[in-house]
């Protein structure tokens, strides 16, 4: 009983309350209409930059690594989501186990990535790692934008870079479409999906964390000699790291491509890396409710200021600060302090009156 | 002063001295001509030296003689640039950091490396690691094998924290811990590798006499509960000679002598490099 309430169990706990809470609560907005159109186009964004945020964090926080290059592999996740729903339209007709298949695909992609990535990248350290990732996410935006993918009419696939295919047939199809990407895409992800797709991740994320490959992780993070000296694999858990936050944003690169009828790589650039990076850091490293509301509130945030038209970014940026200050103000942080212990105390007390 | 009268100390030919219980049996550690360069600066050259398997042994001398860098020689830390390191027999010329903690030495640091923002109970489980082989998969469904043996390791953490006195603060994060708990933890998380050899650095730096007292004991426990050998860095005198069965002291990199405590302490050599100048 006693374990079971320990605080980061409460923490992991509440996480998970909050996102079904709030899962409800927009389900039922939505049926009794009550939601303007505007932010129920948002809710499968809101959705997949939280499971970005989530990932990264995976990356950032558990490991302790600075990545710059996150929405590299939301874009390898995208394109192999759409490029595989596409391909597989006539074969699979049920469109939430298409779907579910995209997204498991593009997971399974941006893992390979991962791995190809880290085996050079996880050698280096901060801020050389952080370039190099930077530069991987610069790359894969390049290369599919470079990207041309055909189908003949036998469904043979016929892939170029910079230049079309020159063996593609009379009457066939193309797939992606150099910088103009895909278009044609079906849009099939749901804001269920997105829900179910954020409760996994949290599943696979604080489960890995309380097993013996996230104290691994985590005993890398704080002191790598140490680590090593009782026998731990920096290496082997350093990518097992790297390739699960890797593979996590591929399934959410899936889902946020096939939310549009068009995807082009220029979506996912060094900006919404960062972009990432500030629900992480904001969020509070390490802390995954804390990536959930930063990446929630600052995704609807810049549309609900659309009234504001030409100074929403400026407000933005305002706003942005302003958490900034107050998440790292000291005279707040003893605030919190204070209420914290006191809470704690009137806990002991009751313990105390309980004996 | 009991258990100086139990070992009869018999030099053997390699160097170092044997324990009356490790006699005829393989030494856990054999050091040959072993030595590093930095640059130049031969900060340890020409280091032999042998430990029985039961032996409670003390490597001293000043400071910057070079005691830390076998330490860190020993764990593969540094790559020795000369010698020979057998460990249980075995030539660890091949082996990296991990690979010579898999078979069987463990260490604490000088300068505490604790997994500060973890658990204490976590900093212990993560020594683990290699006695758990359930997959990952398999811990993020929970399934059988995850809580079977997450729950050996919990029971094992608490069972080592218990022995050092420390399993009051299993929930605690270990960067929160006053100096003298850290190094203790330091020395659980060494254990729970499940070591044959533990090397201790300066194990009651920062420790007050009573604590040191206990640390006293508890080395000696460890070595009769876990009959695993301890070689030790210490500066404390009244320690090393208290409990090391065989000392080693060592000046600008080179072993100035090998011998018992009582031979050590009335080397003319070794007070004049060393104990004569702590002596105020
Ligand atoms: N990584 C290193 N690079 C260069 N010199 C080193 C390194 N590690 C140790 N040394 C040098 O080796 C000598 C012995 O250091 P050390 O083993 O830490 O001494 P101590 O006996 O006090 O533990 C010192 O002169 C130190 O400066
Ligand atoms: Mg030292």
């Amino acid at each position: 009983m006693k374990k079971l309430l320990r605080k980061d169990n409460i923490k992991n706990l509440s996480s998970y309350i909050l996102v079904i809470v709030a899962f409800v609560v927009c389900q039922i907005l939505i049926g009794a209409k009550a939601m303007p159109s505007m932010y129920q186009s948002l809710l499968i964004p809101v959705c997949v930059y939280i499971v970005m945020a989530l990932s990264l964090n995976l990356t950032v926080g558990i490991l302790g690594e600075l990545s710059l290059g996150h929405a590299g592999f939301m874009s390898v996740g995208a394109f192999t989501g759409v490029a595989i729903a596409l391909a597989l339209k006539e074969v699979i007709t049920a469109t939430w186990l298409l779907l579910a298949v995209a997204m498991v695909c593009g997971a399974i992609m941006a893992a390979i990535f991962g791995v190809i990535i880290g085996i050079p990248v996880l050698r280096l350290k901060g801020d050389y790692l952080a370039i190099v990732t930077l530069a991987f996410g610069e790359i894969i935006k390049s290369l599919f934008t470079n990207l041309y993918m055909g189908i003949d009419p036998e469904g043979g696939f016929h892939i170029g870079l910079i230049t079309k295919p020159e063996d593609l047939v009379e009457g066939s199809k193309m797939l992606i479409n150099g910088s103009i990407g895909i278009s044609g895409v079906q849009k099939i992800s749901t804001f269920t999906a997105g829900f179910i797709l954020i409760i996994i991740s949290l599943i696979i994320i604080f489960n890995t964390v309380k097993s013996r490959t996230g104290r691994a992780i985590m005993a890398i993070r704080d002191n790598r000699i140490a680590a090593e000296c009782v026998g731990i694999n920096i290496t082997k858990y350093k990518m097992t790291a790297f390739v699960l936050s890797a593979a996590i944003a591929g399934a959410a690169g899936a889902l946020y491509s096939l939310n549009y009828s068009t995807i082009s790589a220029t979506k996912f650039d060094f900006n919404t890396s960062i972009l990432i990076l500030v629900f992480v850091v904001l969020g509070g490293q390490g802390n995954m409710i804390g990536s959930i509301i930063a990446a929630a509130v600052l995704t609807i945030l810049p549309e609900a200021l659309r009234q504001f038209a030409d100074y929403r970014m400026l407000v933005y940026a305002i706003v942005l600060i302003l958490i900034m200050l107050a998440t790292n103000n000291p005279t707040l942080k003893m605030f919190f302090d204070k209420i914290k212990k006191a809470i704690r105390f009137k806990k002991k007390e009751e313990a105390k009156e309980d004996m | 002063m009991e258990i100086k009268d139990k070992a009869k100390m018999i030099p053997i030919p390699s160097s170092g001295i044997l324990n009356e219980n490790d006699i005829g049996k393989q030494p856990i550690l054999e050091c040959i001509n072993l030595g590093i360069e930095f640059g130049g600066l031969k900060a340890v050259d020409n280091f032999n030296l042998t430990i029985g398997r039961t032996e409670i042994a003390g490597l001293i001398g000043p400071n910057g003689a070079g005691k830390t860098t076998i330490f860190n020689l020993l764990t593969k830390v540094y790559q020795p640039t000369h010698g020979t390191i057998l460990l249980d027999g075995k030539d660890t010329h091949n082996m990296n950091t991990v690979q010579v903690s898999r078979a069987g030495i463990a260490r604490t640091f000088q300068n505490i490396r604790l997994f500060s923002n973890m658990s204490v109970e976590d900093n212990v489980k993560v020594a683990m690691n290699n006695s758990m082989n359930y997959s990952l998969a398999e811990g993020i469904l929970r399934l059988p094998r995850y809580w079977g043996q997450e729950k050996k390791a919990h029971n094992k953490a608490i069972e080592l924290l218990d022995f050092m006195g420390m399993a009051d603060v299993a929930d605690v994060k270990a960067g929160s811990l006053p100096y003298g708990a850290q190094r203790r933890i330091e020395i659980v998380r060494a254990l729970a590798t499940d070591p044959k050899l533990l090397l201790l650095d300066e194990p009651a730096a920062g420790m007050n006499p009573s604590e040191t007292e206990e640390l006293m004991h508890n080395i000696k426990k460890i070595r009769d509960e876990f009959q695993i050998a301890v070689m030790l860095i210490e500066h404390d005198m009244n320690l090393v000679m208290g409990i090391c069965e065989g000392i080693c002291v060592i000046n600008f990199g080179k072993v100035l002598a090998k011998g018992t405590p009582e031979q050590i302490a009335s080397n003319p050599a070794v007070i004049e490099a060393y104990l004569g100048s702590s002596d105020d």
